[in-house]
């Protein structure tokens, strides 16, 4: 009888993966909670470095999916129980069996609320990075609350990430070339426009995100390490930003039509929720702990139990992919050979 | 009367403790300021002098301020007190009543069974003598056993943690529970020989002990009996129980309108040495009970401040959210007694604040005062100002443009020299304003104006201000049943005793359910204090988790607080029920009884313009 494997997540990596089990004969089930899969992908216009549009990988993992293995759309599995040798999902009403299970439930955006003192929510021009995508996709330009297009735009770095005051310590990787990205989308969306980053420092670690940097400085995009301490409204609707500029050693006040928050990414709601029928504890960060960070990283210490992705932390989308591979051998090695 | 030497150690140790209490009380009172010795003069032959005379009763012998914390835990100190106390008492009355004369050596009544056996001259008097002797000694001894039982056992005894004692307390302690087991066994002994005593003491000479040789344990037991009173008299002075000399002095200081004043004196010297070590403080304070950090708690902090200095790591450590000053039952100054060790160690230089000059607040009637945590929680402020708008109020937002700082985070840090400069030129500065009152989001600002500003215009903090105007019927709101509990801030309830306005506020809009008895003035504290700089801002989120757990159960919707600071540390605590400043409650509340959309609501703040001072190039 063919094993069963169940992958929770239909993101990139839940994707991804679903492909490489079905290719070495697992009947494979992938459980997306929305209507559509590719996680947060889909929601994005382009991918940083090469400003490739998203839809593009989606659609390539979708298609290679061809049908097998079934995802299974609208179904939020809230619960995971063990079961013998198997595993129990659950969703609300339903229950599914698996032999094997994969955690790829992703991330969640942080909730840029939380920072208050950015005006998020109390303000109409300040944004977050996620819906600035959405501008891209729908206008293919950022466009303030009043229709007209912004002539100032700050975008404001590390929001809900590295922040001890939102209990986030933790990096989350994809922010700064998302940044930069973005800056350099707005500045050729309004060629006039004056984009501001206001940074703490610049992780540029893949391949072509330093040149993309480069790439903005060369577009007249400015750079003040600096973190953001509040925003105020002005009147007429303009934003007050107050920070620091580090390198000049002096306080700054200036001006912005426009601010874009590089929200972070959070451990997505009811993840561990789920890992905790199974006695799994989330890690100091609030993800999914993996065995061994440097050598297990997509066992999660109950065996049949693997996870990929961003629920063990911020990804890129090809750490994603990689880690969905790895896990997808994990797997097969649980499945098919005795002997761990 | 047949003198003898066993008397000896008692003597001595009761002549030194009375001697090192008079030379102390003398040395503290005339070190008392010029002033406070007036209005101790001025005050002595008052109704204050019964007062005193009444709490000493109440709190030194009774202990009320126990018994209404802990019931066994104000037995145990009750018994003990009240019950030694009754035994000199009463010792003393049958050794006059004796028909002998009134003159006697201090020994004398104490050892009155030694000295006389036949009891039969007190006549009717002989029968409720030996009574009540025996009762009060059986008082006694129960109140030690719970003593005993409780430094092993604390928690049955509804403490979590009690103090750790240095060695001369626990030499103090082990000659005090000693004195009264040694009291028994001398009387009992003395019973079994003469058959003296009453139901106690006589039924353990006479029936149990009896088959000793008592006429060898005789002259030893009341050798031991006078030691034990006699090395607990000499240790006292420099142990815990100095307490219960110095404590009849503070509540008649207090009575006399003594208090602590921004730097250590004479009155910080009595109230250091009135502290009993009881440890009540330890379970009151947060970083116990949520972070395990219990070395740091005002028993140990006073303790070293009484014997030499406390160590940094002793003085740094506290939040001052005040919860201990009002656990304490002695009633000490705790938190301005740590504040102004705090000052004596300031880091700041006050030409730190020479930048200063550039601000100017503009021209008000009311000025509203957001502070830097208000423009840290611009929520709060839009949703003050559209309740400020819709009752009409001719309002100016004086520190739109920013504000100086209200100078309370340098003066919780013991910085008041350079807290001076920023209060002095922020008090000119809204002193400028013309304004008649002043409104301010922030409790934290709000207790500094009060307390150290000394300004002529009422100051309110929000929650006050917006009660005043519901009052007046100049603001209305939709009644929800949105079940909301309240979080005191601090600063609000045990710093200015606001307690009241933000709950009938609330309850103007919502419901309000009070699901902790720790709210008012025991309010929990939200850990997010500025008074503390060696927690993390996790340990501050663990303490923030766990008053939420207290404040919330599983019908809460949402928690209401009236501070910024507190806001946003609990809200940082990352649990499920959201955390709202009263105002943000409050102006949902107006909307919806407007049926408005409070996203598309607007302050309408004609002046001042927000200004921006420079713009990068």
């Amino acid at each position: 009888m063919l094993k069963k494997v169940a992958v929770i997540g239909g993101g990139v990596a839940g994707l991804e993966a679903a492909r490489q089990l079905a290719a070495l004969g697992y009947q494979t089930t992938v459980y997306e909670k929305n209507d559509h899969a590719g996680g947060h992908t889909s929601e994005w216009d382009r991918l940083f470095p090469n400003r490739r549009p998203a839809v593009e990988v989606v659609d390539t993992l979708k298609s290679q999916l061809n049908g097998n293995p079934a995802i299974v759309l609208s179904t939020p599995i809230t619960e995971l129980l063990p079961n013998g040798d198997k595993f129990t999902l659950k969703t609300s009403n339903k229950s599914f069996e698996a032999d094997a299970v994969l955690i790829a439930t992703g991330f969640e955006l942080f909730q840029a609320e939380r920072k208050e003192e950015y005006g998020y929510g109390i303000y109409d021009n300040v944004i977050t990075s996620a819906e600035l995508e959405k501008m891209f996709t729908e206008h293919g330009t950022p466009l303030m609350r009043n229709g007209e297009k912004p002539k100032r735009v700050a975008f404001v770095h590390c929001v809900g990430s590295r922040d001890e005051k939102v209990n986030h310590l933790y990096c989350s990787k994809v922010c700064c070339v998302t940044a930069v990205k973005q800056a350099i989308e707005a500045k050729e969306a309004i060629p006039e426009a004056e984009i501001f980053c206001l940074y703490m420092d610049l992780r540029m670690f893949g391949p072509g995100y330093e040149e993309l940097y480069k790439e903005a400085q060369q577009k007249g995009i400015n750079f003040i390490r600096g973190r953001l301490s509040e925003a105020s409204e002005l009147d007429g609707g303009r934003l007050l930003i107050k920070t620091e500029d580090t390198l000049a050693s002096r306080p700054l006040k200036m001006s912005v039509d426009m601010l874009v928050l590089m929200v972070g990414m959070t451990p997505a709601e009811g993840t561990s929720k789920l890992i905790y029928n199974l006695g799994l504890k989330p890690n100091a960060d609030g993800f999914i702990g993996v065995s061994d960070y440097h050598l297990k990283p997509s066992e999660t210490g109950i065996r049949g139990v693997y996870t990929a992705g961003a629920c063990s932390g911020p990804n890129n989308i090809t750490d994603s992919i990689n880690s969905a591979r790895s896990a997808v051998v994990e797997i097969h090695r649980y499945l098919s050979v005795k002997e761990p | 009367m047949k003198e003898h030497p066993f008397v000896i150690p008692f003597t001595i140790g009761l002549t030194f403790v009375i001697l090192y209490t008079v030379v102390m009380w003398t040395i503290w009172v005339v070190r008392l300021t010029r002033r406070e010795k007036k209005i101790i003069w001025k005050r002595l032959l008052t109704v204050k002098t019964l007062r005193g005379i009444w709490e000493t009763i109440r709190e030194g012998l009774f202990h009320r301020n126990i018994f209404k914390k802990n019931v066994i835990l104000g037995f145990m100190h009750m018994s003990l007190a009240f019950g030694w106390f009754m035994l000199i008492v009463l010792g003393n009355l049958e050794a006059r009543l004796y028909p002998h004369g009134l003159i006697n050596p201090p020994y004398y009544p104490i050892f009155f069974e030694f000295f006389r056996h036949d009891l039969s001259p007190l006549r009717e008097y002989e029968e409720i003598f030996t009574f009540l002797m025996d009762f009060f000694l059986l008082l006694v001894i129960s109140g030690i056993g719970i003593a005993f039982f409780k430094r092993y056992k604390s928690k049955v005894m509804g403490m979590h943690r009690t103090t750790k004692h240095i060695l001369i307390d626990r030499i103090a302690l082990t000659s005090l529970w000693l004195i009264f087991p040694f009291r028994i066994l001398a009387e009992s002994v003395t019973a079994g020989l003469y058959n003296t005593g009453h139901f106690f003491t006589n039924f353990l000479g006479q029936q149990v002990i009896y088959g000793l040789p008592l006429d060898q344990l005789y002259y030893p037991s009341w050798w031991a009996y006078s030691i034990a009173l006699g090395s607990f008299f000499v240790a006292l002075p420099f142990s815990r129980y100095m307490h219960i000399p110095t404590e009849i002095l503070l509540i008649f200081l207090r009575k006399y309108g003594v208090r602590e004043k921004d730097s250590h004196s004479s009155y910080t010297n009595v109230e250091l040495n009135a502290c009993s070590r009881c440890g009540i403080c330890i379970d009151s304070c947060h970083l116990s009970t949520d972070l395990g950090i219990s070395d740091t708690q005002p028993t140990y902090f006073i303790r070293d401040l009484r014997y030499s200095k406390p160590s940094e790591r002793l003085r740094e450590t506290c939040m001052l959210c005040m919860r201990c000053l009002k656990a304490c039952p002695v009633g000490i100054e705790i938190t301005q007694i740590r504040k102004n060790e705090r000052s004596e160690h300031q880091l700041f230089s006050p030409t730190s604040y020479s930048y200063l000059n550039g601000y100017a607040y503009p021209k008000a009637k009311v000025a509203f005062f957001a502070g830097c945590m208000g423009h840290l929680t611009p929520n709060i402020i839009k949703s003050t100002l559209l309740l400020l708008d819709a009752a009409g109020i001719d309002y100016t937002f004086i520190d739109r443009n920013g504000s100086i700082c209200c100078g309370r985070p340098l003066q919780l840090n013991g910085e008041v020299d350079a807290a001076k400069q920023l209060i002095d030129k922020n008090n000119r500065l809204i002193y400028e304003t013309g304004a008649n009152c002043l409104v301010t989001t922030c409790p934290i600002c709000a207790s500094e104006f009060k307390k150290n500003y000394h300004m002529s215009i009422p100051i309110y903090h929000h929650s006050q201000y917006l009660w005043e105007l519901t009052n007046q019927g100049r603001l209305v709101f939709n009644q929800s049943n949105l079940n909301v509990a309240y979080h005191d801030p601090c600063e609000l309830s045990r710093g200015l005793g606001v307690v009241d306005e933000p709950r009938k506020l609330l309850k103007s809009a919502v419901v309000l359910t009070e699901n902790s008895n720790q709210t008012k003035q025991n309010s929990l504290c939200c850990g997010g204090s500025l008074a503390i700089t060696n927690t993390s801002a996790f340990q501050k989120s663990t303490i923030a988790a766990s008053t939420v757990l207290q404040l919330a159960n599983n019908t809460t919707d949402l928690i209401a607080t009236a501070c910024p600071l507190c806001k946003k540390t609990l809200a940082a605590a990352q649990n499920d029920v959201p955390v709202q400043d009263i105002s943000e409650i409050m102006v949902k509340a107006l909307m919806d009884s407007r049926k408005a959309s409070l996203s598309e609501a607007k302050v309408k703040m004609a002046s001042p313009k927000l200004e921006v001072v420079e713009e990068y190039k």
